[in-house]
């Protein structure tokens, strides 16, 4: 299929006077995942909720699945599943109650959906909580089972939004396990997320700030065009020194991470580790070239551009 | 010292609270306002002006002087004329009128010979209503040209008096059917909108508008339980004022089933209309203490509906609870029947209608 799973031009979404979605383009292909990483407060959620029609985009054109959103949004939701960020499921029913109640109102018969039920709880690991309440589950059985509501109807394209933020690092991989899984089956799928972990396992990434779309491509592409602009500093007195960096033209950022000093520069300046050795001239530093991690890319992103900073 | 500050921040804090939360601010001010303007002015124990009806079988210019002289003692207000005594207690059954004043073909001879000239025929169920028309048995006539006020003092009383309906004049006869206009207000209204509103308080709403339930679907999945609960309220009302304080249910059950499921209907689809608009269920709460607290004291439950100011009463018109409290008490205590009530019921179904289709209009699928 050329036409992608969602497409976006010029999406704006704003409440009041906050501008929470800027003017956004997007598109965002078949059969990969796609994350969007971004802050708290960075317009993920806002996105999201207008990708899937909940919000009415303040202005632009989205269309979902080849239809046009929000006027087509009741054809779509038969296609769509949607995973939210809070636990949406009904606490006080019980997992097969929950499933029960999704499934019949995505239209499943009887028959398909008892057995889909059956085979939801066995690929998320939930046959042993079958009659326990939702509520007295741990974060990581809820969301494995908002997982399972959310995708009951054999969604074509998958809305998760910050699904990992209330569990704990190894319910994680197995998540991200699962979305793999959903992944072969067919399932398209967009994330969002502010961990750069999960970030990194994505075969797309756009990074968001104050509801701006500041980059876009695959995780490593995009780790790749840091390259020779990430230096990592060892060294005494490491506070000091990060100021002392912080202060020469051409670094844009600087921060400790354990006993190195981690230092990002801007484009175009030449070999970073030599500039580095001749403006800090401190015999006691090594000064080395470093492997752009997602998180340089993310804060080269996300810093304010010159002209916002002169504002 | 340290403690008095604590208190005050926690004082500070709670003000802070308060002046933000706009409906809590308005309950503060208006609760008052309401209370005090409704037991101040709207009710009014004295009962003035009772609707009755006249059937002068005498049709003698003594008749007439009877009615004229009962009509300016202000307690009752003539509404209605009948031809036969049959005719005038249908109207009574029917709620038309509260009492029927019948004078006798001999009334002229009665006069004369110092008897009792005439009879009431009163719908007793409100106690109020049936103390105020027993005021009247003694009342002095007077009944030859010339002779001064009260000349004709009959030793037998004036009227007879029949109470139908409560001739012991229990108020728990006119109290056990109105409460339950008032406990379904309650329950119906505030269980609906808690019920929507928690929906969206939780987050499932925002899980339930992407699948392809539409809004309506959801309204009537959501209402479908509480006319259950409303069935099971009333059977346990008509249960327990049966056997508890002996207010026997004289109706058809058919009629019974007919009124309540039209006064649940209103009351839900006034609750679903308050679930569009609170954003919390503390909101709703407050929302439906608005309407709860007319309804138990404009709808005649507490108070009789012909004593209030015509501003109150066009008030109580509005609420279905009013309605309801007529409907409730014409079939259990005078097995009215439907022809009969049908005023009401319509009224609660164009409520019901027209509810229905502003919440839905409400509702939308989008948070936005």
């Amino acid at each position: 299929m050329s036409e992608p799973a969602v497409r976006a031009r010029g999406l704006s979404r704003r409440f009041g006077q906050l501008l929470a979605v800027d003017n956004l383009d997007l598109d965002i292909p078949h059969g990969q995942i796609f994350g969007f990483l971004g802050p708290n407060g960075s317009g993920k959620t806002t996105t999201i909720r207008a990708l899937c029609g909940l919000l009415t985009p303040s202005s632009g054109e989205v269309t979902v699945l080849g239809k046009s959103i929000p006027a087509a949004a009741n054809e779509v939701r038969r296609r769509i599943g949607y995973m939210t960020q809070r636990f949406s499921l009904y606490e006080d029913l019980s997992v097969a109650e929950n499933l029960n109640f999704i499934g019949s109102i995505q239209g499943l018969p009887r028959r398909e959906r008892r057995q889909r039920i059956g085979e939801l709880l066995r690929q998320y690991d939930l046959e042993s909580m079958r009659e326990r309440r939702a509520g007295a589950m741990s974060g990581g059985q809820k969301q494995r089972l908002a997982l399972a509501a959310a995708t009951i109807h054999r969604p074509d394209l998958l809305f998760l939004d910050e699904p990992t933020s209330a569990v704990d690092p190894e319910n994680r991989r197995d998540f991200w396990e699962k979305l793999f899984d959903l992944l072969e089956t067919g399932t398209s799928i967009l994330v969002s997320t502010h961990y750069m972990d999960e970030a990194e396992r994505c075969h797309r990434l756009a990074i968001l700030d104050r509801g701006r779309l500041r980059l876009e491509g695959a995780p490593s592409e995009l780790m790749g065009a840091l390259h020779g602009r990430v230096v990592e500093i060892d060294g005494p007195d490491l506070r000091r020194v990060k100021d002392a960096a912080l202060a020469l033209p051409g670094v844009e950022s600087a921060a400790q991470q354990g006993l190195r000093l981690r230092v990002l520069l801007g484009p175009g300046g030449g070999d970073a580790t030599s500039y580095l050795k001749n403006a800090l001239a401190n015999p006691q530093l090594d000064i080395h070239p470093a492997r752009p991690s997602l998180e340089d890319v993310f804060v080269a992103a996300t810093l304010p551009s010159a002209q916002e900073r002169g504002a | 010292m340290n403690s008095l500050r604590r208190i005050g921040s926690v004082t500070g804090k709670e003000f802070k609270h308060l002046a933000r939360d706009r409906l809590t601010l308005g309950l503060i001010v208006m609760l008052p306002l309401i209370q005090l303007l409704l037991f101040g002015y709207a009710i009014n124990t004295m009962v003035r002006d009772i609707p009755i009806g006249v059937v002068d079988l005498s049709n003698s210019a003594l008749g007439r002087v009877v009615v004229e002289q009962v009509r300016v003692t202000q307690v009752v207000n003539i509404v209605a004329h009948y031809a036969t005594p049959a005719e005038g207690q249908d109207a009574v059954i029917a709620g038309e009128v509260r009492a029927l004043l019948v004078l006798p073909r001999d009334l002229v001879q009665r006069a004369a010979s110092g008897e009792t000239v005439g009879q009431w025929l009163v719908d007793g169920s409100d106690t109020m209503v049936g103390g105020a028309i027993l005021g009247l048995r003694q009342m002095p006539l007077k009944l030859e040209a010339g002779a001064p006020p009260g000349a004709y003092q009959a030793s037998p009383p004036s009227f007879e008096v029949a109470l139908f309906f409560n001739p012991e004049r229990r108020s728990q006869v006119n109290i056990v059917p109105g409460l339950a206009a008032v406990i379904l207000t309650m329950t119906m209204i505030l269980f609906t909108s808690v019920a929507l509103v928690r929906e969206r308080e939780k987050g499932n709403m925002e899980m339930l508008i992407t699948t392809p339930i539409h809004p309506l679907e959801l309204m009537i999945g959501k209402l479908v339980p509480y006319i259950f609960v409303g069935i099971l309220q009333i059977g346990i009302i008509i249960g327990l004022g049966w056997s508890v304080f002996a207010v026997a249910f004289y109706g058809d059950y058919l009629n019974l089933a007919v009124i309540t499921l039209s006064f649940i209907a209103a009351s839900l689809t006034l609750g679903l209309l308050i679930s569009t608009q609170a954003k919390t269920q503390m909101q709703a709460m407050q929302m439906t203490v608005f309407v709860l607290l007319p309804s138990i004291l404009l709808s005649g439950f507490m108070f009789p509906y012909d004593a209030m100011p015509v501003a109150a009463q066009y008030i109580a018109e509005v609420l279905p609870a009013t309605h309801f409290v007529r409907l409730i008490r014409g079939v259990y205590l005078r097995d009215a029947q439907i022809d009969q009530l049908a005023p009401d019921i319509f009224w609660l179904l164009g409520f019901t209608v027209v509810m229905l289709t502003v919440a839905t209009l409400r509702f939308r699928k989008t948070l936005d």
